[in-house]
């Protein structure tokens, strides 16, 4: 059987929930190859083998962290050419996308990027992709070379597929591009605590309505009830209420969870680049005209000072 | 020292309008308005600043591929305060990907003369968000990509990109390619001297053959990606809407209840 290299994305050994999501659609189209590079890259392993790896490809390097995109992209590289792929697997993020591209591009193949599903086809991967602010769904496939395919999360339903993947040690030889861009500092992200906005099954967003960055507080009394992301509209991360990294549209995280909880905000077409393939959307407008309405599966008509706080008291009572 | 900056500017059809696919599935680009991509004005921004930031002697050419249309979006770039205009125009062109686009642009650039060049975080239309690691792939210069804050100073370009588990700070020797971010500072409007300057800065007209291109290497023919189908996304059902008369908290609870998720 053919085999896909999933290009792994990792903390320090901890593998995310997209890349898992990859090695589930990989299987639909072949046998998956991991490829985990950096510190903790060997660590990964073991979570691989449990969702389908059956080989597992580390590699650790201090360029990885020194510099920009291009010593991955130097591996990956490496990867393909060890192991022949008959598609290669990226999650879609804004790094993923540009290691994918670069990628591409060095081994004469296409690429398609934020693919939302993947299936077989008769020559080759057919992805689906969701455009135009998701007002469309194409299918697309590459139609040279190796098709290079990022995929967003929440694309997938995990599923476990037990193997004992074979590890073995990459063996990568940087280009000169390499060291072109040096990161010269990094200030890690501190964690909320809260699930990954691009990786939860519900998401709280609060828009210019909720007015104030200390009124968030009640967007996230609401999250954590029911044990949620929290995103913002761009007028919310513009105003300083929120930081930027938890902004949702087409400049911020593009979010696909089961809940979408969209309040105070107003729905314009940039904000639901980012949420409008949510599988339910809920929203909480005192305007009854705001075009949020029109995607929603259930709206309220009201004032989110009201609504948040009484929701969210109801769901604390529920869950007793 | 002079700096020659080459800002990548994108026409793209309005997001706000009715767009949708041709029968060849490409974009249709006739029917629906086309304007400067919003997030290229970021780039042609931080271009100005650069320039008025500097004892440099700095020229800032805007450039794109794209139809005839696209010269509107030079336009607005120039009036902005770019010095002058490069439009790839070709029939060839129609239905280019993502690599035959950074090929193009590429050669363009080369053609130019560049120290630096500029590019948006993505377009509005494709979204891909690739063609700046894709151009510095092919020109073989750094990318110091997705940034929220840039500077140039004495040959290098330093900047700062807000990635999702870390805030990096970047640094790389010109010439470089450069993506910004709409947290890069709020572009200009043009003012009305700028609108009356712009018509008067030249714009130059290159074809494919200016680039020693072939027609095969770009448009549908000489692209390395194909679409199969384009459906649009049914409209979704209408879902049930109740106005709050103080039992709107409760009433949505019940609804998240009756989906399970409480
Ligand atoms: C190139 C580009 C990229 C962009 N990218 C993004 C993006 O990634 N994400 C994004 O969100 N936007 C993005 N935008 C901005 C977008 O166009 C809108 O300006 C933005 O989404 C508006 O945010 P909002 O809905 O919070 O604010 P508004 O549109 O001002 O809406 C606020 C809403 O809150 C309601 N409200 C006010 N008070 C209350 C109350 N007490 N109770 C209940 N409801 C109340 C109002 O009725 C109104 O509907 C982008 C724009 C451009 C040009
Ligand atoms: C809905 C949709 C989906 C697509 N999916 C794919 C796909 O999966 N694979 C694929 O290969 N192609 C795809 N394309 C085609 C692709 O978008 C275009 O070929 C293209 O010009 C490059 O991609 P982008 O505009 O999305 O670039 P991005 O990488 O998003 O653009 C980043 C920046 O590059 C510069 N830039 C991009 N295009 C130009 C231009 N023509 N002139 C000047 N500067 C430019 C701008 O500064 C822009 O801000 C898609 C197009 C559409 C409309």
């Amino acid at each position: 059987m053919a085999e896909v290299l999933v290009y792994v994305d990792h903390v320090d050994g901890a593998v995310r929930k997209p890349t898992l999501e990859l090695l589930t659609l990989a299987r639909r189209i072949g046998e998956p190859v991991a490829v985990a590079l950096g510190a903790g890259a060997a660590d990964t392993a073991a979570v691989l083998g449990e969702h389908g790896a059956v080989k597992v490809l580390t590699h650790d390097a201090s360029e990885y962290a020194d510099y920009l995109v291009v010593p991955k992209v130097d591996a990956l590289q490496a990867a393909v050419e060890a192991v022949s792929p008959a598609a290669v697997l990226v999650p879609s993020s804004a790094e993923g996308k540009e290691i994918a591209a670069r990628l591409a591009l060095r081994i004469g193949s296409g690429i398609i990027t934020d693919a939302v599903d993947l299936e077989a086809g008769d020559t080759g991967p057919v992805a689906t992709q969701s455009v135009f602010a998701a007002s469309f769904t194409t299918k697309s496939r590459v139609s040279q070379g190796t098709p290079v395919i990022t995929v967003k999360p929440n694309s997938a339903a995990v599923e476990a597929a037990p193997a004992t993947p074979a590890v073995s040690e990459l063996s990568v030889a940087f280009s000169a591009q390499a060291t072109g861009t040096k990161v010269t500092g990094r200030t890690p992200r501190e964690s909320t605590g809260r699930p990954e906005l691009t990786e939860a099954a519900i998401v709280v967003s609060g828009g210019r309505g909720v007015n104030g960055s200390e009124n968030f507080a009640i967007i996230e009394a609401l999250a954590d009830s029911l044990g949620a992301a929290v995103g913002a509209s761009r007028a919310a991360v513009d105003a300083g209420w929120y930081p930027h990294t938890n902004q949702v549209g087409q400049t911020g995280k593009s979010v696909s969870p089961q809940l979408y909880i969209a309040n105070g905000i107003s729905g314009a077409i940039q904000h639901r680049a980012g949420m409008q393939t949510s599988k339910t959307i809920v929203a909480v407008n005192k305007d009854a005209e705001a075009p949020i309405f029109d995607l929603v599966d259930y709206g309220v008509v009201g004032d989110l000072f009201d609504v948040v706080p009484a929701l969210t008291q109801e769901i604390n009572t529920r869950k007793g | 020292m002079s700096l020659r900056i080459v800002v990548t500017v994108k026409y793209v059809p309005d997001a706000t309008g009715d767009r949708h696919f041709a029968d060849d599935l490409t974009v249709d680009r006739d029917d629906v308005d086309g304007l400067l991509s919003e997030l290229d004005e970021y780039a042609v921004e931080q271009a100005l600043q650069i320039s008025e930031n500097s004892d440099d002697d700095i020229e800032v050419t805007v450039l794109t591929v794209g139809p005839e249309d696209a010269k509107d979006a030079l336009r607005k770039a120039l009036s902005m305060g770019a010095d002058k205009a490069i439009h790839v125009e070709d029939d060839d062109l129609h239905g280019t990907d993502a690599l035959g686009t950074s090929l193009v642009l590429a050669k363009a650039v080369e053609k130019a003369g560049y120290d630096l060049v500029i590019s948006g975080m993505a377009s509005t239309d494709g979204t891909m968000g690739v063609v700046p690691a894709l151009l510095a792939e092919r020109l073989g210069v750094p990318q110091v990509t997705l940034l929220s804050e840039v500077s140039v100073e004495g040959g290098t370009v330093k900047g700062r990109r807000d990635g999702d588990s870390a805030t990096e700070q970047l640094e790389a020797s010109l010439p470089a390619v450069v993506s910004v971010t709409d947290q890069s500072g709020e572009a200009r409007y043009p003012s009305f001297k700028g609108i009356m300057a712009a018509k008067k800065k030249p714009v130059e007209a290159w074809d494919l053959s200016d680039l020693d291109l072939e027609a095969g290497q770009v448009g549908l023919e000489g692209s390395y990606t194909t679409v199969d189908s384009a459906a649009e996304r049914p409209a979704r059902t209408a879902g049930t809407i109740v106005k709050d008369e103080g039992e709107g908290g409760k009433q949505l609870a019940e609804f998240l209840a009756s989906q399970k998720f409480i």
